[in-house]
């Protein structure tokens, strides 16, 4: 191919279990999976905040594990399951992470929340937090520009001790 | 981002060829550097070869009593894998002193040793920028230079290697297993990531269409006396300024043997061997360790912003090494 060429649009045929729905889907190679969540999916829940992996509002749990979506293909996750913050709650019955954000009153704009959700339960998968400053360094891919952390780091203390009793 | 062609890589063999064959072609895996890259136009890749179907995903012991880690293992699965905690427990803490959960999630560990630096002018395409376009300047000398090398920069690129991770390989000489069409080679983790010199847009001694298969660590893992020092601007989710890993083997008060790898100082993780070696059969104190850490710092030469790097990374190890050795004395 000549330089300064544009290579042609290529679609790949992906299949994608999201929340619980298998779903046969095409698209542009070089769609990121935050873009095809929330453009080609109307998934708005997940949230684009830079783009970049620095953020974290676009925080999603791949095969139960928490990643950037931002800086994810698509056409690489062929066959994963993922859960989105629109997949989190047991119908009209919010996840135990969801409601302490609510009691804890652990946001201001909202704008972060559904990626602290998500990276909240993904850091409950993992298993590996186990004191105040653990939660603060494992969390910290997480921004929130209105400093709601006080509040969140409460509700990652109270899920945690939660999941110990449980 | 711009387009680009893309194929998914059944074997070893299939991708190394595909991504030989095809112009501008690059390895895909975790995708967590690359992606960002190319988002901001730095890196152009006109075809993606995803390697991650490949069968490289696994942490085995060794026959020499070593463990290899494939290249498609996720940082977090290594810095949280029983043996990696128990018998490399530095490597384990170096991994996890960098990025965040989610990036450490996706990240593999080939993917960790090829990433590149996060000079601000690399990755500001308004600027001039020998590793970003050979040839063209750069900006940093001038510049605000504050995370950059103090050891081992060149008149054309004074940026520095930002990973965690390969200076705890370093310290544990680690070997780099790749493939490429010529077949297999082992590269020891010292002459893997190269120093500047007048070709800074080479960030390793990898040829273009070689890939990483596996990491290889030998049977000494330091795992009694190590630490994992690193100084950064904020205490998570930072680059570091000056990292320290620090590995003795000890008998008693005696040092047997010193490992000392430096990051955020240079172009590559800083080893210095014969300034270790001042530390053989020597005890345990203060002042040892300061000898060691002027050794390693002589001939550091830093820039306007970041000269206090030189002063940080002398106490940094004399620290590190006292932490290891668990004393105060």
């Amino acid at each position: 191919m000549e330089k300064n060429t544009i290579a042609p649009i290529s679609k790949e045929k992906v299949t994608l279990t999201i929340n619980g729905k298998e779903q046969q889907l095409e698209v542009e190679v070089w769609t990121s999976l935050l873009d095809l969540l929330r453009e080609q999916l109307h998934l708005t829940g997940t949230k684009k905040g830079c783009d970049h992996g620095q953020c974290g509002a676009c925080t999603i749990l791949l095969d139960g594990k928490r990643i950037n979506s931002c800086l994810s293909l698509a056409v690489m996750h062929d066959g994963a399951d993922i859960t989105t913050i629109e997949g989190i709650a047991n119908g009209e019955e919010l996840h135990p992470v969801q409601q302490a954000f609510i009691e804890h009153d652990a946001f201001q704009c909202g704008y972060c929340t559904s990626g602290q959700i998500c990276s909240t339960i993904g850091l409950l998968n993992e298993g590996k937090a186990k004191t105040l400053d653990d939660i603060r360094d494992l969390m910290s891919g997480n921004i929130c520009r209105c400093g709601a952390y006080s509040n969140i780091i409460k509700v990652v203390q109270e899920a945690l001790e939660r999941s110990r009793t449980a | 981002m711009r387009s680009f062609s893309y194929t998914r890589a059944q074997d070893v063999k299939k991708a190394v060829s595909e991504v030989s064959s095809h112009e501008d072609a690059k390895f895909i895996a975790g995708g967590t550097n690359l992606l960002d890259l190319m988002k901001y136009d730095i890196m152009k890749p006109r075809h993606l070869v995803d390697i991650t179907r490949l069968e490289m995903k696994s942490i085995e012991e060794t026959e020499g009593g070593g463990l290899r880690l494939d290249a498609l293992v996720s940082n977090a699965d290594t810095a949280y894998h029983p043996l990696v905690e128990e018998r490399y427990p530095l490597l384990s803490h170096a991994i996890l002193a960098g990025a965040t959960a989610q990036l450490r999630n996706k990240a593999t560990d080939g993917g960790n040793l090829l990433q590149r630096t996060r000079c601000y002018y690399f990755y500001d395409t308004t600027t001039l920028c020998n590793k970003r376009e050979p040839g063209t300047g750069c900006s940093a000398i001038t510049g605000y230079n504050r995370n950059h090398a103090i050891l081992g920069h060149s008149q054309h690129c004074i940026a520095t290697h930002p990973s965690d991770m390969a200076v705890a390989l370093a310290a544990l000489e680690a070997t780099i297993q790749v493939s490429g069409p010529e077949g297999e080679r082992s590269i020891p983790i010292a002459d893997f990531h190269r120093l500047p010199g007048d070709k800074p847009e080479k960030d390793t001694n990898l040829a273009e269409n070689e890939i990483v298969t596996a990491i290889e660590l030998p049977k000494k893992g330091f795992a009694r006396h190590y630490t994992y020092l690193k100084n950064r601007d904020r205490a998570s989710f930072a680059f570091a300024l000056v990292s320290v890993a620090a590995a003795l083997e000890l008998d008693g008060d005696t040092i047997q043997e010193a490992r000392i790898a430096l990051g955020g100082v240079a172009h590559k993780p800083w080893r210095k061997p014969e300034a270790e070696a001042l530390l053989q059969g020597k005890e345990v104190s203060r002042e040892h360790f300061q000898q060691v850490a002027d050794a390693y710092l002589e001939g550091a030469e830093g820039f306007q912003y970041n000269e206090f790097k030189i002063e940080l990374a002398r106490r940094s190890i004399v620290r590190a090494l006292m932490q290891a050795a668990k004393t105060d004395q």
